[in-house]
C-alpha cells in the first residue's frame, strides 16, 4: 500500500481518475455538458498506455450504452458518463443490461429538463433513475454522491455492487457536484482483474469464447416462454429484495432529538446541512436524513424516526419527485411536503430554512 | 455398394459440423438464415476457433442464432450489434468477434452503429443478411425492399415518392476507409454456397490482421415474407434482387 494521496479536483475529473485507479477496463461515452470533463480527463491521462484501459468516444449515447453491454458481457469493468438528455437515449440499453443481468456503471451528471432544458444543475432525473427509465420491470442500484470525495468513492463501490449483484449501477450526481472542486483522498490503486480472477470471484458466466469443457454462455434478455419469463422476473424481484436488505445506505445528521426532518440527497443535502445549522441556531430541532442509495431507498430509516417527528420536508431540485418515496415511507403519519427550485436554480440554505419554518407554521395545531 | 457400406466412417465425405447444436432450427423452409448459420459454424470449426469466438446476434429472425451455433453469444438490442461488438473486440483483442444482422437491423434502426463501427475500423466481422423484408415481424418493408415490391406495409408496392429508394448500404460501407473487405454473396445453389463460405472465412481471418472491418452481405430469401414457395423465392431473388444488388467483391485490401 502506497501513501494516501490528496488532490484538489472537480467532481467530473475525479470520476475519471477513480476509474483508472480502481482497475476499470473500459470507458465509452459521448460529450455533453456538464460532464464532458470525464472523457476529457481520461483522454488526457491515456490509461491505455499504463493500465491498458480502453477509452472510446462513441458516436452517440445509444452506442455508448450498448458498448457497455458488449464489454460487461465479457466480464470487464466498464462505465459511461452522460447528462440527462444522454441518459434518456441510454434508456434502451439500460433495460437490456438489467434484463441480461450485466454489471456496469453509469454516471449521470444531471442537468435541468425537460427536453434540452438547461446545462445548469438539477435533480429532476430521480424518477428516471430510480423507477426504471426504460421499459419493463427492472431496477438500477442508484448512488447519490453529495461531495467530490463521494464521486471518487462511489466509482469503486459502484463496480463492487454491480459485479456482486450483476446489475447496472448508476451514480446520480448533478452539475453542481460535477463542476465543483474539493479536496479528495484518492482511492488506492488496484490492478485490472484477470479473466481468472473474475471467474474466481463471481463464477463462470462471462461471454469470452466457449471451451469444449462447458456449455455456451449467452448474454440475453429474451425469453419467449411466458412461464420462464415470469420466473425470471421473480428472480429479479428476489435479487432487488436482497439488494435492499444489504445495501441500503443513508446518513443521519442531527436526527437524535429532531422534531422536524429534511430528507435530501446530493447537492440538496449539502445545502440542507447548512439549513440544519441555521435552524439549530434559532432553536428549531431540525435534522437531515440523506439517502446515499436512492434505490434501494432508506424507507425504514425514515419510518423509524416518525414517532419523534412533527413534519417532514423533502428538498430536491425538482418539482417533486423523491417526495413520493418520502410519502410512502411516512405513510400519512405526519405531514410531508416538497420544496425545490428547478430549471438550474439552486436553493440557498436560508431559503430552505424559510420553507421549513413555513411548513412548521402551517402544521401548528 | 449397399447403404450399410456407404455409411461406414471411412466412406463419409461430409458430416454436420460439431459447432452446430442439435436444436431444430425455427427457420421457415427455404430460408437463407439456416444455410448461412451452417457456413459460419463450419468456418469456426475449420479454423478451430470455437473457444475464441464471440457472436453478436440481432433482433430479427436471426435472434436465435445462439440456439444453433455452439459458441458464446451476446444478444443485442435491435440494430446495436456493432456497438456491442466494438467493445467486446477492443476489450478482448485476441477474440474473433462477429455480428449477424438482418437488413432492418443493420440498414434501418442500426444505421448509425454499423456506419461508425466500420468507419472506426473495428477489427470485427459483419454478416449481413439482406432479404429485402422484415421477416420476423411478418413481412413489412425494409430499407432494402425493392421498388414496387409488395410487403405488409407497402401493400401496393414500394412507392419511391412515399418510401424513398432501396438502400444500398453495402456500397456505402465499401466507401469507408475503416473497412478492408466488403463483399456481396448469396447462398441459393452449391456454387454460391461455397463462394459465400470462402468470403466468410476470409472475413474471420482478416479480423486478426488489424486491417479493419470485414463486411459480408448475403442476399437471401424470405419465402414467408415474400409469400412464395422456396423454389419460387430463389427464382424471384435471381430475377429481381441480383439486378439491384449485384454479387461480388466491392473491396478487398
Ligand atoms: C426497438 C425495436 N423496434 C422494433 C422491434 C420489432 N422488430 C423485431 S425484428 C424487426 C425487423 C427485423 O427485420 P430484419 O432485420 O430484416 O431481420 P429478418 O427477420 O428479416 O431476418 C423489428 C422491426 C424491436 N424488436 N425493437
Ligand atoms: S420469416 Fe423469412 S427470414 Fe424469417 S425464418 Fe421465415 S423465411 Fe426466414
Ligand atoms: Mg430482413
Amino acid at each position: 500500500m502506497g501513501k494516501t494521496e490528496y488532490k484538489l479536483l472537480k467532481g467530473n475529473e475525479v470520476i475519471a481518475i477513480a476509474a483508472i485507479r480502481c482497475g476499470c477496463d473500459g470507458y465509452f461515452g459521448y460529450p455533453i455538458t456538464p460532464q464532458s470533463e470525464v472523457m476529457e480527463t481520461l483522454m488526457e491521462l491515456k490509461p491505455w498506455e499504463t493500465t491498458g484501459m480502453v477509452v472510446l468516444q462513441a458516436e452517440s449515447e445509444v452506442a455508448s450504452i450498448n458498448m457497455l453491454y458488449g464489454g460487461a458481457a465479457t466480464g470487464k469493468k466498464v462505465f459511461t458518463s452522460s447528462s440527462s438528455p444522454g441518459i434518456s437515449l441510454m434508456a434502451e440499453g439500460l433495460t437490456y443490461l438489467a434484463g441480461a443481468e450485466l454489471p456496469c456503471l453509469i454516471v449521470n451528471v444531471v442537468r435541468g429538463g425537460p427536453g434540452l432544458g438547461t446545462i445548469q444543475p438539477a435533480q429532476s432525473d430521480y424518477f428516471q433513475a430510480t423507477k426504471g427509465g426504460g421499459h419493463g420491470d427492472y431496477r438500477l442500484i442508484v448512488l447519490a454522491p453529495a461531495s467530490v470525495q463521494e464521486m471518487n468513492d462511489f466509482v469503486d463501490l459502484g463496480f463492487e455492487l454491480a459485479f456482486k449483484y450483476r446489475n447496472p449501477v448508476m451514480i446520480l450526481s448533478d452539475g453542481m457536484i460535477g463542476q465543483m472542486m474539493e479536496k479528495v483522498r484518492l482511492s488506492p490503486e488496484k490492478p485490472r482483474w484477470t479473466d481468472a480472477e473474475i471467474e474466481e470471484r463471481y463464477g463462470s458466466w462471462t461471454v469470452k469464447g466457449k471451451p469444449s469443457t462447458r456449455e455456451r454462455h449467452i448474454a440475453t434478455s429474451l425469453e419467449l416462454d411466458s412461464a420462464k419469463q415470469e420466473k425470471f422476473n421473480l428472480k429479479l424481484v428476489a435479487k432487488y429484495a436482497e439488494i435492499a436488505k444489504n445495501e441500503t445506505r443513508y446518513e443521519k445528521i442531527m436526527c437524535d432529538d429532531a422534531e422536524y426532518l429534511i430528507v435530501a440527497y446530493g447537492s440538496s443535502a449539502r445545502i440542507s446541512q447548512k439549513t440544519v445549522e441555521l435552524a439549530r441556531e434559532k432553536g428549531i430541532k431540525l435534522g437531515l436524513l440523506r439517502p446515499v442509495t436512492l434505490y434501494p431507498y432508506p424507507t425504514k430509516a425514515i419510518r423509524d424516526l416518525l414517532p419523534q417527528l412533527k413534519c417532514v420536508l423533502a428538498v430536491e431540485m425538482s418539482t417533486g419527485q423523491m417526495i413520493e418515496d418520502v410519502r410512502l415511507a411516512v405513510n400519512g403519519k405526519v405531514p410531508a411536503e416538497h420544496y425545490g427550485r428547478v430549471g438550474g436554480m439552486i436553493p440557498s440554505p436560508e431559503e430552505v430554512l424559510n420553507a421549513v419554518e413555513n411548513l412548521i407554521e402551517r402544521n401548528k395545531k | 455398394m449397399t447403404t450399410q457400406e456407404m455409411i461406414k466412417p471411412e466412406n463419409l465425405v461430409y458430416s454436420r459440423t460439431r459447432v452446430l447444436t442439435d436444436n431444430v432450427m425455427h427457420y421457415c423452409p427455404g430460408c437463407s438464415h439456416g444455410t448461412v448459420h451452417k457456413l459460419i459454424a463450419e468456418v469456426i470449426d475449420e479454423m478451430n476457433i470455437q473457444d475464441k469466438t464471440i457472436g453478436v446476434s440481432p433482433v430479427g429472425c436471426g435472434v436465435f442464432a445462439y440456439n444453433y451455433i455452439d459458441i458464446d453469444w451476446l444478444e443485442a438490442a435491435h440494430g446495436r450489434a456493432p456497438a456491442l461488438a466494438t467493445a467486446a473486440k477492443r476489450l478482448n483483442p485476441d477474440r474473433y468477434v462477429f455480428t449477424y444482422q438482418g437488413d432492418g437491423d443493420l440498414a434501418s434502426i442500426g444505421t448509425a452503429e454499423i456506419m461508425h463501427a466500420c468507419n472506426r475500423g473495428e477489427n470485427i466481422v459483419v454478416i449481413f443478411i439482406n432479404n429485402a423484408i422484415y421477416g420476423m415481424t411478418g413481412g413489412q418493408m425494409a430499407p432494402t425492399t425493392l421498388v414496387g415490391q409488395v410487403t405488409a406495409t407497402t401493400p401496393y408496392g414500394r412507392n419511391v415518392e412515399i418510401n424513398g429508394y432501396p438502400l444500398k448500404i453495402t456500397e456505402l460501407i465499401a466507401q469507408l476507409p475503416g473497412t478492408c473487405y466488403v463483399t456481396r454473396q448469396t447462398v441459393y445453389n452449391p456454387l454460391t454456397v461455397r463462394k459465400a463460405k470462402r468470403a466468410i472465412r476470409k472475413a474471420f481471418e482478416n479480423s486478426m490482421l488489424k486491417k479493419g472491418a470485414s463486411f459480408v452481405e448475403v442476399v437471401g430469401t424470405c419465402s414467408s415474407g415474400w409469400k412464395l414457395t422456396p423454389v419460387e423465392a430463389n427464382q424471384w431473388m435471381i430475377d429481381n434482387m441480383f439486378p439491384e444488388y449485384p454479387l461480388g467483391d466491392m473491396k478487398d485490401i
